[in-house]
């Protein structure tokens, strides 16, 4: 875990390198800071059970199992992309890894995994299904609508929320009075938790306790990380809306420094940690030469995939 | 031979397809006690709650879960009450549901219909009456499929089920107490496919859903006057069988478009932009709309009379395309 947490580190620090070189189209949305979340969850998980993600997915995706490579050469548009250069980075599916989707539309994604779990429960399926979210999503009305249905339905599903403070650009006590996530559960009776979401070994313990409760039958549970963004809300955000002494802070709340003091306390050597990170850096590097290497689409192909059936091709003016 | 109006032939379109496929299941806003016009009745008891489930009135979330089904496997059958409601749902059904397919490069279809009801028939007022196809319409990825009788609601529900891609089917609620004769051998009609629902040589009348009756009245009356109409029943809506069109007035040379939504940024201008285009030297003539003045559908009967296009304005119209009125 300790090298995913890297992997993931390291993926969206290329990432925001290759945005800032402009290979990078469109508005690429970072987690660093936010790694503990993706990898303390993901370790759960089968490939069966259906993840869905946000605009600020790549780290999920990664702790799913999809591949560095593949997944790279979606958000520079390359062909050989998970979705073939036709989604990019907010609209990330990989069926092979459980990806079920994540979308670009804050809450978007929180009924599409209503529906996986409800199609595990009704196929009599032991599958569940993850919806990752910002605090930002509560905000919108299909957030609390898919509470409702899940709970009334005991649906197979857990709630993520990555509650790093910001909606965007504004900061949670200005856009709700509600000071936690976990506090919307309640009144729906899901089970629900707030949490270190920064320190994986508590993120890892309570994931377990939220996923067997799930597969156990007693329907969704939401589970509140507190974590920390440390990069802006997309690539290129100048972030003049934090203070110096807030950034200067996430240094101390890292997840991966705080995995590594565990880590080092419970005797593994030093050596060992770094050889992590030195192989992590490789594997990313060599992953991002060969995505940049790859062949771009050809634009011959942009009609490709609107349906399934070539006869329903039919509005061509 | 068995009658049927339109309502209980839904109901057994819905109730073979769900004895023929095990993945397909119903959910919408009280379905489980038939729905509010009736159309699922019966089917929870023989099909189970599983297979027949009711929902909140959660448009938005409720769009969200059967597309995530139909992700993942099932075929969903979701109900949207009225097509007004529909606008609560219009992010997940055109930020979702039709770009699934694409945004994934191909790895994942949405098998979903969304059947909804549609149009105005007696007092049900603004919110409850309009007809919203060209929203949808707009749509890369989606299908919109009209039907304008009840075996042909029979036929395209079926095929819409069968198709395995999203499908947004419009019922008229004027449709709903028409009565038909189902015959014997029926072969499902394929949907991107408009069909002739009567011959002529005058003038092609292009409509589609409950229009298509109001059209077929009005071309009884054009007879009369000794002009021959042809009109097509567009069945699909989304994609547009321009084949069909471009064979009927390549044979009378002037078309007429009926609706009854609102004309502006209608149908009817895509399909005579479309006409325009492809098929201006067979034209002896402008293409003629008659769709609803740009006004929200009223409540008082007279006022919902006075907004609606009926026959007489088709038959107007075509007159005067002929030369038989004065404009």
């Amino acid at each position: 875990m300790y090298r995913m947490l890297w992997r993931i580190r390291l993926f969206e620090g290329q990432v925001q390198r290759l945005a800032a070189a402009g290979e990078v189209p469109g508005f690429p949305h970072l987690s660093t800071g936010q790694e503990a979340v993706a990898v303390g969850v993901c370790a759960h998980l089968s490939r069966e059970d259906a993840l869905y993600t946000s605009h600020r997915g790549h780290g999920h995706i990664l702790a799913k199992g999809s591949d560095l490579e593949a997944t790279l050469a979606e958000i520079i548009g390359r062909e050989s992309g998970l979705c073939r250069g036709r989604g990019g980075s907010m609209h990330l599916v990989d069926v092979r890894h459980g990806v079920m989707g994540a979308t670009g539309v804050v809450a978007g994604n929180l009924a599409l995994a209503a529906g996986a779990a409800w199609a595990a429960q009704a196929q009599g399926k032991s599958n569940l299904a993850v919806a990752f979210f910002g605090d930002g999503a509560t905000g919108a009305g299909v957030f609390h609508e898919t509470l409702n249905l899940a709970s009334l339905w005991k649906l197979p599903m857990l709630f993520v929320c990555e509650n790093n403070g910001y909606a965007e650009f504004t900061s949670r006590d200005e856009h709700s009075n509600v000071n936690h996530v976990s506090h919307f559960a309640k009144p729906y009776s899901i089970p629900t938790k707030t949490i270190d979401g920064n320190d994986l070994k508590v993120v890892h313990a309570e994931a377990a306790e939220a996923i067997a409760s799930i597969r156990a039958g007693h329907g969704p549970y939401l589970l509140e990380c507190m974590t920390f963004r440390m990069a802006g809300h997309y690539v290129g955000d100048a972030q003049q809306y934090r203070s110096k002494e807030e950034l200067a802070a996430m240094i101390e709340k890292c997840p991966i420094e705080r995995l590594k003091r565990h880590l080092l306390a419970d005797g593994v050597p030093a050596t060992v940690l770094d050889a992590i990170q030195v192989e992590a850096k490789n594997e990313i590097e060599q992953a991002s030469l060969r995505a940049r290497a790859a062949a771009r689409p050809d634009p011959a192909t942009v009609m490709d995939d609107v349906y399934t059936s070539p006869t329903l091709h039919a509005i061509s003016g | 031979m068995a009658i049927h109006t339109f309502i209980d032939i839904l109901k057994r379109a819905l109730d073979e397809e769900m004895t023929r496929d095990a993945s397909v299941h119903l959910l919408g806003e009280d379905v489980a006690a038939g729905g509010a016009f009736g159309v699922t009745r019966g089917l929870a008891d023989k099909h189970g709650a599983t297979r027949v489930r009711n929902t909140p009135i959660s448009e938005a979330a409720i769009t969200g879960l059967a597309t995530g089904a139909a992700l993942a496997g099932i075929r969903p059958v979701l109900e949207i009450m009225f097509i007004d409601f529909a606008t609560l749902a219009l992010d997940c059904l055109l930020n979702q549901t039709a770009k699934y397919r694409y945004m994934s490069g191909g790895q994942l279809t949405v098998p979903l219909v969304v059947r909804t009801q549609a149009g105005a028939a007696g007092g049900a007022a603004a919110q409850h009456s309009q007809s919203l196809e060209t929203f949808f319409i707009h749509i890369p990825g989606l299908v919109v499929v009209a039907p304008s009788s009840p075996i042909e609601a029979y036929g395209l529900l079926k095929s819409a089920i069968r198709l395995g891609e999203p499908v947004i089917f419009i019922e008229h609620k004027r449709l709903y107490t028409m009565k038909e004769e189902l015959p014997q051998d029926f072969a499902l009609p394929a949907i991107g496919k408009a069909r002739v629902a009567r011959e002529g040589t005058d003038v092609t009348l292009i409509a589609y859903s409950a229009m298509v009756q109001t059209a077929l009245e009005a071309a009884k009356e054009l007879e009369s006057n000794g002009i021959s109409t042809e009109v097509i029943d567009l069945r699909t809506l989304l994609p547009l069988d321009m084949d069909t069109i471009s064979q009927s007035v390549s044979k009378t040379h002037r078309v007429l478009i009926a609706h009854e939504a609102v004309q502006n940024g209608g149908m009817g201008a895509e399909i005579a932009a479309r006409i325009g285009a492809e098929l201006f030297d067979e034209l002896d003539g402008p293409v003629q709309r008659v769709g609803c003045p740009f006004a929200p559908i009223p409540f008082a009967p007279e006022l919902e009379r006075a907004l609606l296009p009926g026959s007489h304005h088709i038959v107007q119209v075509a007159r005067r395309m002929m030369g038989l009125e004065s404009v």
